[in-house]
């Protein structure tokens, strides 16, 4: 790149605010998603709204594309950078501007770390509901982004459904104001189709969060089963019976071995572990609960224990917010895959994958979000036994395709960004994407934010009136034009 | 900016009524009626699609021949928003009116756009569920209607509004073009989040053929309890008050009115031991407030805002949860002076429907123009939703879009760059 580009940008972000030193800019290589690496031209870390506007606009103007980035936990490579392009790390953009308990909300810049907001209101028995297993790490601009979920989205909602307003630096430079601490203003609802939307629509530079009371009674409840099958069952009739848990999750026998080895949650050595949170006014969880454990009990369950304290009910979530990591004691290597199925679907996809498993002779760990039916399967190999790698890459999109077939998703958190980009057309038809990429051309017309994810072919965004005349890319056959 | 699409020509349009015909049937393509009009503009045919396919075919006929298109459902909310530049063609999902699957053990469900709420809601009880949501009209209202128009009710505060409970959708675009964003599942970030794009976008950007909702259970019990005051302030600290609880409120409602003290509605549902315990905890908080008995319609008093012989102005205001007090007593500061009877329902998410009534048209949107003036100072929005038509004329009934207005174009443009969807109802005149 330029060095009168590098002079600009330090111009705006001052001498400490811009990386150009090849060894500094590997830190920022990949994401959560580490198979993918591309080392920028240059990382800017701008402490202001308008450092950022300044940013983008240099960018704009020399038709630079920019990926911006916050703690960088994303699994999806959402936050890969392109080779010839700058990242823009929202990490000193952390700051929690405002916090108004009257009416729930507050307003924080994206580099604020998730836990943070919560710990922020905590004293007064708020919380921040997205709660991704990453939440101590991971900032707001990126739950923004890939509008994650978390363990307590059943009953919560996701991201978007706590996310009022944003201020938003379009990729043109401009700077709009999308939704607001007020509900339902006049207009499109731009705000909703920003969160999720993978960095590619601009860059998110103060968020309006709305925060919760917390509940007054919080139970969990671990049963301990012979398979998933059978928690599975559970999972479909605790729901059937018209309760709605805070959470559920589930863990199988591979994964519970993880957790243990890693954390001692002191879970039952079983082969389908399920894990209910319900939470409300005291007299009904504790009705509730009694009910839960019926059901348990009559599906099988052989164990089933009660967190008596806060304590033991924060050692149960750590074992379970540790699986992924922990699957590393039990295998040199894994990929983290994420899909989602109807509830329904269970019993039948955990047979498919239990068989192509034994197929392809690699193993399996599962961690879901039950209530939801958001899979977690962990594929184990070992990078050092030539082709393996290969196969848990083929194996992991096996999965993924079962899910598709199911009526499920591609992702049910982790977004699409680098790493399923190509499975986004198994999902949906072509006019769907491009409908998606009109959207996209709406805020970007030039491609510049995040520009190579999510959508399997990029689509050139041009006026429809006038004689056609083909794009170089299209010639190229790089680009198509709809 | 989009502007309104250049009148085809009397030969052009015949050309495109007989292409109508071969596509849907002359059976279901009609001359307009006098009742058929739009806000008080005339249409010319009324089309009913049969299925998503022949919507899309409709439409891309309509963009070719560039003929203005009124998408509609029920025909309930008509009349909001701006009267469309023309309407030409009014098309109905009379004809798309079934709920396609319940899964229920899935808690989900998929229907077609022109499926009225209730018969939505009383196919999902049979399995003991509903979509968590208490619209106008039910009974006419159809979901096509109800996102475009993105109505919500009590269920609010507790639910969300459609935009949490809708997981997908099926778009027909003017130029044919039928996409479908989000699944049949609950959690899902793959692709951009088009349900919510079209939730509230008065059918300006395409129709909805079908869409599918996350559900809830039906409640086991339920119950209501009323307070009333000698201020609306009395009732917005009690507001707070059960907000800051660790109540689990499913409903939370204001009613206030120029001539009578306000009340505050506040419904539990769940089980019976959960509900005594919650009102216990409840009555000690209404500290101030006199209990009274619940109004037995009261959790659809927004409808009864609708009715009346005199002439009126309706409006929805959006403020803070902390501005609902403050709300009330503008309304009566703004209307009193000006000779105008009042009436307003309030959920305690900050949203209001605001009933001004009086013979005076300039009034009327003096009242309107006034109130938008302090509410916008508060962060807030108010958006007129039906007024006689002298009063529309002086009023912008959507105000200020803020920054956005010229990305709201561009989407528009994108979606619909002849502009025949509801050419100049929305907001910004898109």
């Amino acid at each position: 790149m330029d060095s009168r580009i590098f002079d600009e940008l330090r111009a705006v972000v001052g001498k400490d605010g811009l990386i150009t030193e090849p060894e500094q800019l590997r830190t920022y290589e990949c994401d959560g998603l580490t198979n993918f690496r591309v080392v920028p031209s240059a990382v800017v870390l701008p402490t202001s709204t308008e450092q950022v506007q300044g940013v983008v606009r240099v960018c704009y103007r020399e038709h630079i594309p920019f990926v911006a980035r916050g703690s960088g936990t994303g699994l999806s490579g959402g936050a890969l950078p392109i080779e010839s392009g700058i990242v823009i790390s929202l990490a000193r953009l952390n700051r929690i501007l405002e916090v108004d308990l009257p009416n729930a909300r507050m307003v924080v810049e994206p580099g604020v770390i998730n836990s943070s907001v919560t710990q922020q209101v905590a004293p007064h028995g708020y919380f921040y509901a997205p709660d991704p297993s990453s939440q101590q790490v991971c900032s707001i601009g990126g739950n923004v982004a890939e509008n994650s979920g978390g363990a307590h989205c059943l009953k919560y909602g996701f991201t978007t459904t706590h996310v009022l307003g944003l201020e938003v630096v379009l990729p043109d430079g401009s700077l709009v104001h999308l939704g607001g601490r007020t509900l339902d203003r006049p207009g499109y609802d731009l705000c909703g189709v920003f969160v999720g939307s993978e960095g590619t629509l601009g860059i998110a530079t103060k968020v309006i969060l709305r925060i919760v009371k917390r509940p007054e009674v919080i139970q969990t409840l671990l049963a301990a089963f012979n398979s998933t099958n059978e928690a599975g069952a559970a999972v479909s009739e605790i729901i059937a019976a018209g309760v709605l848990p805070a959470a559920i999750e589930m863990m199988d026998n591979l994964a519970i071995q993880a957790a243990e080895a890693a954390v001692h949650a002191n879970y039952p050595d079983c082969g389908g572990l399920l894990l209910v949170e319900l939470d409300g006014p005291s007299a009904e969880v504790e009705l509730l609960m009694e009910q839960v454990k019926t059901i348990c009990t009559s599906c099988g369950a052989w164990e089933i224990r009660v967190a008596q304290s806060e304590e033991e009910r924060a050692v149960i979530w750590k074992g379970r917010k540790a699986a992924f990591a922990a699957v590393g004691r039990i295998s040199p290597n894994y990929i983290v895959q994420d899909g989602v199925i109807p509830r329904t679907a269970l019993p039948k996809v955990m047979s498919e994958i239990e068989r192509l498993s034994a197929e392809v002779g690699l193993r399996v760990a599962n961690v879901f979000h039950a209530g939801d039916g958001n899979l977690h399967p962990l594929v184990l190999y070992d990078r050092r036994v030539p082709g393996q790698e290969h196969l848990a890459e083929q194996l992991a999109a096996s999965i993924l395709r079962l899910c598709v077939k199911a009526g499920g998703s591609i992702t049910g958190e982790h977004g699409v960004g680098q790493e399923k980009k190509d499975f986004m057309a198994e999902m949906f038809a072509e006019p769907d994407l491009e409908t998606m990429q009109r959207v996209r051309c709406a805020f970007d017309p030039e491609r510049l934010s995040n520009p190579e994810k999510i959508f399997p072919r990029p689509r050139l965004c041009a006026e429809r009136q006038g004689p056609y005349e083909p794009h170089p890319l299209e010639v190229a056959g790089v680009a198509q034009y709809f | 900016m989009t502007s309104a699409p250049e009148p085809a020509t009397q030969a052009q349009t015949g050309t495109l009524w007989a292409e109508l015909a071969s596509i849907v049937g002359a059976e279901h393509l009609r001359p307009a009626a006098p009742a058929d009009a739009v806000d008080g503009v005339a249409a010319e045919k009324v089309v009913e699609p049969g299925n998503a396919d022949e919507v899309s075919r409709v439409l891309r006929c309509a963009n070719v021949a560039r003929v203005s298109v009124i998408p509609r459902g029920g025909g309930t909310k008509l009349d909001w928003g701006n009267p469309p530049r023309r309407a030409d063609l009014i098309l109905s999902t009379a004809r798309l009116n079934r709920v396609l699957e319940h899964a229920w053990a899935d808690m989900t469900a998929t229907l077609q756009a022109g499926c009225t709420v209730e018969l939505f809601q009383k196919t999902l009880a049979e399995h003991g569920q509903r979509l968590a949501l208490d619209p106008l009209w039910p009974g006419r209202a159809t979901i096509g209607g109800i996102l475009a128009t993105n109505d919500s009710g009590s269920l609010r505060v507790r639910f969300g509004a459609l935009r949490d409970l809708i997981i997908g959708i099926t778009l027909a675009l003017p130029d044919g073009t039928l996409a479908r964003s989000g699944g049949k599942v609950v959690k899902n970030v793959a692709g951009y989040d088009l349900p919510k794009l079209a939730t509230g976008s008065l059918g300006t950007l395409g129709v909805v053929t079908e869409a599918v909702f996350r559900l809830y259970p039906l409640p086991r019990e339920t119950r209501s309890v009323s307070f009333a005051a000698d201020t609306a302030q009395t009732l917005q600290k009690l507001v707070l008050a059960v907000q800051d609880s660790r109540l689990a409120f499913t409903g939370l409602q204001l009613r206030a009115q120029s001539a009578a003290p306000p009340q505050l509605d506040v419904r539990f549902e769940g089980i019976a031991a959960g509900i005594e315990a919650q009102l216990r905890q409840l009555v000690s908080l209404a500290t101030g407030a006199t209990p009274v008995e619940t109004p037995e319609d009261t959790w659809s008093a927004r409808e009864a805002l609708w009715r009346g012989s005199q002439s009126a102005l309706i409006g929805k205001f959006s403020v803070l949860p902390t501005g609902l007090g403050a709300a009330c007593d503008l309304v009566a500061r703004v209307a009193g002076p000006l000779g105008l009877a009042w009436k307003l329902v309030a959920q305690a998410v900050g949203l209001g429907l605001v009933r001004l009534e009086g013979q005076n048209e300039q009034a009327l949107a003096e009242a309107a123009t006034r109130l938008r003036g302090e509410i916008e100072q508060l962060r807030g929005s108010l958006v007129v939703l039906r007024c006689p038509p002298g009063a529309k004329a002086r009023l912008d009934v959507w105000g200020s879009t803020g920054d956005a207005l010229p990305l709201l174009r561009r989407v528009k443009q994108e979606l619909d760059p002849a502009g025949i969807l509801n050419p100049g109802r929305f907001a910004g005149g898109v």
